[in-house]
């Protein structure tokens, strides 16, 4: 017996092993590799898409929230309070079976993604908001002594500095988001989860396919964090 | 990297033994003397009405099912303890010890039995299909294929649909954690019909969906029994299970549940 092995043994318990073992269960899984590929892709869909809504609507809500007008600060934090405060998976079964059927037609894959950049852009506002604070308050003093309006100095000067300080946070969030998506498989979105979930359902091979689920989403979030790793990299200015 | 390395060792020792710990519970008695059973506890989905569903009003586990199995342990003289939990995570729960048996209308098929025993059956069930009120040309399996169908994830149902896919590669088939989620996709336009069990289907439209959702076609896969499925090799449980069954049904008891779920 090699090391290696008795250590894994030592780590996990024999009764794992034991299962790791069993060759039916790989089978199951590389006969099924191109269901988890395919799964896995629709993922990253729904996450990139997801990505988009949530940007643009945080950094509305973000900026609206410090916003001088009531009204436009009020509704940007209820849209936060509620996003924020209630869970996805509530979120997802809310838009699909009851909010969104009312308003127009959507398919559970569209669907999926209004609840998941819904969701994300309550996130992102607030990580937006507490970038732009971060900035110190002399720089917005110092561009304005210089004749620059206060949204002139915001472009030109704030939002450069609270970019570099808000990507770490947001990569954080697009991870979160990318294993959120899961949740989506409960509207029979046939994403990675989903793909798990009728898999395990067929073959009740639970170690080996949340086993092989685990790491097609580790892959995905690994690849989102060197990306953020690069861009903190290039954005490094010392 | 010294200091590391002997970190790690410690880490991985202390997971070890935390393993060992957890896999002690698991073992198995010494042959030759089972002892005797006093208690089972019992996986359900609890959310398939009429045979598990949850009373709104006091929160307990009811239906047809948990019915036998509350008169089996009486008969039996055992105590019963619902778990309730995912369909899909019944036969992993039994694989791993979590629980002694189930009952949550399974269909006793050759894929589970290979992994599973079951016991007697305990009631003769079969698939329908179910439709929104106003469609028309869905009246049997044939007309199926090149919908969009909607099922409940790892049912007899569910298999259905993957077969009729198999045929006709244009059919989309939908499949939802529970069958609740498949009506409502039926009722929201989001699919052409459902394929399920017919007492289940019969229950919900009687219940939920009188004018909105009807059933059509006859009974198909009407060789279709439930049974209680026990871990592979626990005779002592299946035997047990059998004879609560044979003893209920002998005094009248299961007649009475039927009727009190059925009449």
């Amino acid at each position: 017996m090699n090391f290696g092995f008795a250590a894994a043994e030592l780590m996990f318990g024999l009764s794992i092993i034991d299962k790791l073992q069993d060759i039916y269960g790989l089978q199951v899984v590389i006969n099924n590799l191109p269901n988890f590929a395919k799964g896995a892709w629709l993922t990253l869909e729904i996450t990139v898409f997801s990505i988009v809504i949530g940007m643009i609507l945080g950094v509305i809500a973000g900026l609206g929230r410090m916003s001088n007008i009531k009204l436009v600060s009020f509704i940007s934090v209820i849209y936060i309070d509620f996003f924020r405060g209630t869970p996805l998976f509530v979120q997802i079964l809310l838009l699909y079976f009851g909010i969104i059927p009312l308003l127009f037609d959507a398919t559970a894959i569209q669907s999926a993604i209004i609840a998941c950049g819904l969701n994300s852009g309550a996130y992102v506002a607030e990580i937006v908001r507490a970038g732009i604070q971060a900035v110190d308050k002399g720089q917005m003093e110092a561009a304005r002594s210089l004749g620059m309006t206060h949204t002139q100095a915001m472009i030109h000067i704030v939002f450069p500095q609270a970019f570099k300080i808000v990507i770490p946070p947001l990569i954080n969030e697009f991870i979160m988001l990318l294993k959120d998506t899961s949740l989506v498989s409960a509207i029979s979105v046939p994403e990675l989860t989903h793909t798990g979930k009728m898999l395990y359902a067929s073959t009740y091979q639970a170690v080996w396919v949340w086993s092989a689920v685990c790491v097609f989403y580790f892959v995905m979030t690994k690849a989102l964090s060197i990306l953020g790793d690069w861009a903190e990299r290039r954005l490094a200015t010392e | 990297m010294k200091r590391f390395l002997s970190l790690l060792l410690v880490a991985m020792l202390a997971l070890g033994m935390l393993a060992a710990a957890g896999c002690g519970g698991n073992e198995k008695e010494p042959a030759g003397q089972e002892p005797a059973v006093t208690k089972l506890v019992v996986g359900s989905e609890t959310a398939y009405a009429p045979f598990e569903m949850v009373d709104e009003k006091t929160g307990d586990y009811i239906g047809f099912d948990m019915d036998i199995i509350k008169a089996i342990g009486e008969a039996m003289d055992v105590e019963i303890e619902i778990r309730s939990m995912e369909f899909t995570a019944l036969i992993p729960a039994l694989q791993n010890g979590q629980i002694d048996c189930a009952i949550s209308a399974m269909s006793i098929t050759e894929d589970r039995a290979q992994v599973v025993d079951f016991t007697d059956s305990y009631f003769d069930a079969g698939l329908i299909i179910a439709v929104a009120e106003g469609t028309e040309g869905i009246e049997t399996v044939e007309d199926l294929k090149g919908k969009v169908l909607a099922a409940q994830i790892g049912t007899i149902g569910a298999d259905a649909c993957v077969a009729i896919k198999a045929e006709d590669s244009a059919t989309v088939v939908k499949t939802y954690d529970h069958v609740g989620e498949a009506f409502m996709e039926l009722q929201k336009g989001g699919a052409d019909a459902v394929v399920n069990d017919l007492p289940v289907t019969a229950y919900y439209i009687q219940t939920e969906a009188t004018d909105k959702v009807k059933m059509v076609g006859e009974v198909f896969q009407a060789d279709d029994h439930y049974g209680m499925p026990v871990q592979k090799g626990d005779t002592a449980t299946l035997n047990l299970l059998n004879e609560g069954l044979a003893k209920i049904r002998a005094e009248g008891t299961y007649d009475e549940i039927y009727a009190k779920w059925f009449e």
